[in-house]
């Protein structure tokens, strides 16, 4: 289990996150919402521990990771897969050496072993003749299932997506959705969702926190987000539903 | 702090970063069995395939030097063979080892830094710590051991080259006789000069590595930021082979 207790960060003096809790549960699906700019990718870095806070406490499996050496976090961080916004693929090497190298770099199998275990995560996001292809040769929603793939490589007990739609099409956005969903049902991960895509957090999550002006909001499951008569929070997603509206509309370019 | 503080104290600060950049990068040594195999791809990035531009480079600055040493220094008093006598070591001491530094500076230095900036802004570098990897054990640790180990190498290959390239220009232009030169050059014949330009082709390689990973690895903003850390890189590796060539003449002649 994760909880993010009472984090307190400021970059240059301006806080960034402030007396942030929150509390992600085993095998769940747990989507962190909020504007551009209110702190969620702040946070999603503080989970993996590539930012430390200024104050307060991250635990992972009961282990304040804030507070642990720089050997011990990495054992930890072999715990989670990221998907990072732009894919952040190797871009000196090709798409299935990108996902072969957690593989090669903290695992003991053979080559062979190695070509498997690729290509079934390959399969799993439905990408399986692209290994030999150049990362600079893949779409947009392409390089995220790369990323996805390599991700997953090492079988995490966490997997974090930093905005897994953003900058895709409606279509690929359900493609990306859909694949989160079955990865986190198929390989019982828990996943944590940073997005501020609504119709994506409608689909996948199962518990949403709202991030506001750099403090946690609102908590709770996508139902009570349905029922939910908080005015900033109604007002976010409501924002949303109209660019969904619009990206559906006949009129729409 | 404002401003103005911050700019005076950048300097400072940016030496503090980099001595606890190159201690985390020695205690990664450790770990050097995980990095070898990228050791030895940079080793092949920075050591052979710089050959044929330092060749080029130290074949023309031995002709040159030749050609004006005979312009200066020869008169019916003087006898030719003292050109051979100037030139080795002149390349030996000073030349092989600073043209090296000046070329690798630009081919090497500026490469090293597009290289690490690219991965800094684009998240690369936050996906090998994510993973659970050494950042700088993998990226920083190979290319400084691998300018250490090629420099040296590329500056012997440029002292002989250099020297072939006097003689030819002295056979070329008729300003002295090969047999001359190489007597010249054998009579007045001192070990110190190949140790003391191996000396600096040592301290080269680590300060044009290990500035211009520094430069790369704390990159910021977009295409910008790379654009600058590039040119930075070069510029900083350019002075600081100007000025440890002083102090180490200083300090060992």
């Amino acid at each position: 289990m994760i909880r993010v207790e009472n984090v307190y960060k400021s970059f240059a003096g301006r806080p960034v996150l402030q007396d942030v809790s929150l509390k992600i549960r085993e095998g769940s699906t747990q989507a962190i919402i909020g504007r551009s700019g209110s702190g969620k990718s702040v946070l999603m870095k503080h989970i993996i521990g590539l930012l430390r806070p200024d104050r307060g406490r991250i635990l992972v499996n009961h282990t304040d990771i804030s507070k642990i050496s720089y050997n011990e976090l990495r054992k930890i961080r072999r715990q989670f897969g990221v998907l990072f916004q732009g894919g952040a693929l190797f871009d000196s090497m090709d798409s299935f050496e990108n996902v072969a190298f957690p593989l090669r770099t903290f695992t003991a199998k053979t080559d062979q072993e190695i070509r498997q275990e690729v290509q079934t995560c390959l399969d799993l996001v439905q990408l399986s003749n692209v290994g030999s292809k150049s990362t600079s040769a893949l779409s947009g929603g392409m390089r995220k299932r790369i990323a996805l793939a390599r991700a997953i490589a090492l079988r995490p007990h966490y997997i974090i997506y930093d905005e897994p739609t953003s900058g895709l099409d409606p279509e690929t956005s359900n493609t990306i959705n859909e694949l989160i969903k079955n990865l986190s049902h198929h390989l019982e991960i828990t996943s944590i969702v940073v997005t501020h895509d609504m119709h994506s957090v409608l689909q996948i999550a199962d518990h949403v926190a709202f991030i506001h002006d750099t403090r946690m909001h609102w908590t709770g499951t996508t139902e009570e987000l349905h029922q939910s008569t908080d005015t900033v929070l109604r007002s976010f997603v409501k924002a949303n539903e109209y660019v969904i509206e619009a990206h559906h509309s006949p009129n729409s370019p | 702090m404002s401003p103005g503080v911050l700019r005076v104290a950048q300097p400072f600060l940016n030496i503090g970063r980099f001595t606890i950049l190159m201690s985390s990068a020695f205690m990664s040594l450790r770990e050097l069995k995980t990095y070898r195999q990228n050791t030895l791809i940079q080793m092949v990035r920075i050591g052979i395939e710089s050959i044929p531009i330092v060749a080029l480079a130290a074949a023309f600055s031995g002709a040159v030097t030749t050609v004006q040493t005979a312009y200066q220094l020869v008169s019916p008093l003087i006898p030719p063979k003292i050109i051979g006598a100037v030139v080795v070591p002149s390349l030996t001491m000073e030349l092989a080892a600073v043209v090296t530094g000046f070329i690798l500076s630009g081919r090497v230095g500026a490469r090293i830094a597009a290289e690490l900036g690219t991965m800094r802004v684009t998240e690369q570098i936050d996906a090998l710590e994510a993973m659970g990897l050494n950042s700088i054990g993998y990226l920083i640790v190979p290319r400084v051991l691998a300018g250490i180990l090629m420099v040296p190498v590329l500056y012997v290959a440029a002292c002989v080259i250099g020297v072939f390239g006097g003689l030819a220009a002295a056979e070329l232009t008729g300003v002295v006789s090969s047999a001359e030169f190489i007597l010249g050059a054998r009579e007045h014949f001192d070990t110190f000069g190949p140790y003391f330009g191996l000396i600096k082709s040592f301290v080269f390689g680590f300060l044009i590595t290990a500035v211009s990973c520094h430069i790369g690895y704390f990159t910021e903003g977009g295409a910008d930021g790379v654009g600058r850390s590039t040119t930075r890189a070069a510029v900083m590796s350019c002075v600081l082979i100007l000025v440890a060539d002083l102090i180490l003449a200083v300090l060992l002649l």
